[in-house]
């Protein structure tokens, strides 16, 4: 687990998962809609998961309410990176 | 084994029964095994023993399922000693009969507690490494008194009912990421637990015996392995035809 990753390696992870979560990767951006690239809940809460375990950083169900794209889901992140 | 991941299986309330038959089955097929137990360490330990002077793996965990803490402890060792838990059968349980006006809160909580709500924790601690993994099996083992009325067991049959209810939901959840959730519903099956409870079950069963713990086991581990990749939400009932 790191607790000094930077906003570019979160960004770069995320969107690392998104090409395994079946997501086009010329559709993969900062600006992308999770939605507009068939990413659904499960692939959210795997993608929590992800993050809870790499970097430490737990996301609730509240926490993602309202989160729909790529660039609103590193925000989250590293607002809460310990 | 054909392409499987390398992980374990747990097995709870494996002392002993259908569990410790699921144990040796699932075993056999060639995972490493954690023996969950409450109490009886002597059967788990026999079970475990049993397994690996077959050539297998197999640890004996202690830890009662219906306390939140020790899910954790429980994956934990398991995950430590043989790699991630990519097989959960959630098969402890415990019965507090009684007619309905004579079940007391605590008798109803207990039933509840251990078969269901110790059900949901652990698949959804089991669930995180299987959604990695790409792979994962769970087999809860319901009842048929789930779907066919046995006065006296309104919390086991309610307890029961949800396990179903749980699995068929959960499985539609994860589907796509290769995890499967099924059930597995027992008839009357000769075993301690069930003493005293059979008498006049056994002769509406057309097969006109008991159910082994085998006739259990060899379902859940066909619903474990490789070739049940595209069987979930079910519920297999295991009666003899019973309930046919």
């Amino acid at each position: 687990m790191s607790t000094t990753a930077t906003r570019e390696q979160i960004e770069q992870r995320v969107f690392q998962a998104l090409e395994e979560f079946g997501a086009e990767p010329d559709q993969i951006g900062p600006d992308a809609e999770f939605e507009s690239m068939d990413v659904d809940s499960l692939d959210l809460v795997e993608l929590a998961q992800i993050v809870e375990d790499e970097y430490g950083v737990q996301l609730k169900g509240e926490d993602m309410e309202g989160v729909t794209t790529v660039r609103q889901a590193v925000d989250l992140v590293v607002s809460k990176l310990p | 084994m054909n392409g499987r991941p390398e992980g374990s299986a747990l097995v709870t309330g494996a002392s002993r029964g259908i569990g410790a038959a699921i144990a040796k089955s699932l075993a056999r097929d060639g995972w490493p095994v954690g023996v969950n137990y409450r109490q009886d360490a002597e059967g788990a330990e026999a079970v475990a023993k049993e397994i690996t002077d077959a050539g297998g793996r197999a640890l004996a965990l202690k830890g009662d399922v219906a306390d939140p803490e020790t899910v954790e402890a429980l994956f934990k060792k398991l995950e430590d000693e043989y790699g991630p838990v990519l097989v959960l059968v959630n098969n402890a349980g415990v019965r507090a009969d009684g007619l309905s006006p004579q079940i007391d809160d605590e008798d109803w909580q207990k039933v509840i507690d251990t078969n269901l709500s110790a059900a949901f924790r652990l698949t959804r601690r089991a669930l995180r490494p299987m959604i990695r993994a790409r792979y994962g099996r769970v087999v809860n083992i319901a009842s048929i008194v789930g779907q066919r009325a046995n006065p006296g067991q309104a919390n086991y049959a309610a307890s029961k009912a949800g396990l179903v209810a749980l699995t068929k939901t959960v499985a539609a959840e994860v589907a796509k990421r290769g995890v499967t959730v099924n059930a597995v519903a027992p008839g009357l099956i000769e075993t301690e637990m069930t003493e005293g409870i059979g008498e006049n079950w056994l002769e509406q069963v057309p097969a006109r015996r008991a159910g082994t713990p085998e006739d259990v086991a060899e379902c859940v581990r066909f619903l474990a392995s490789d070739g049940a990749a595209y069987v979930t939400g079910v519920c297999l009932t295991v009666d003899g035809g019973l309930t046919a």
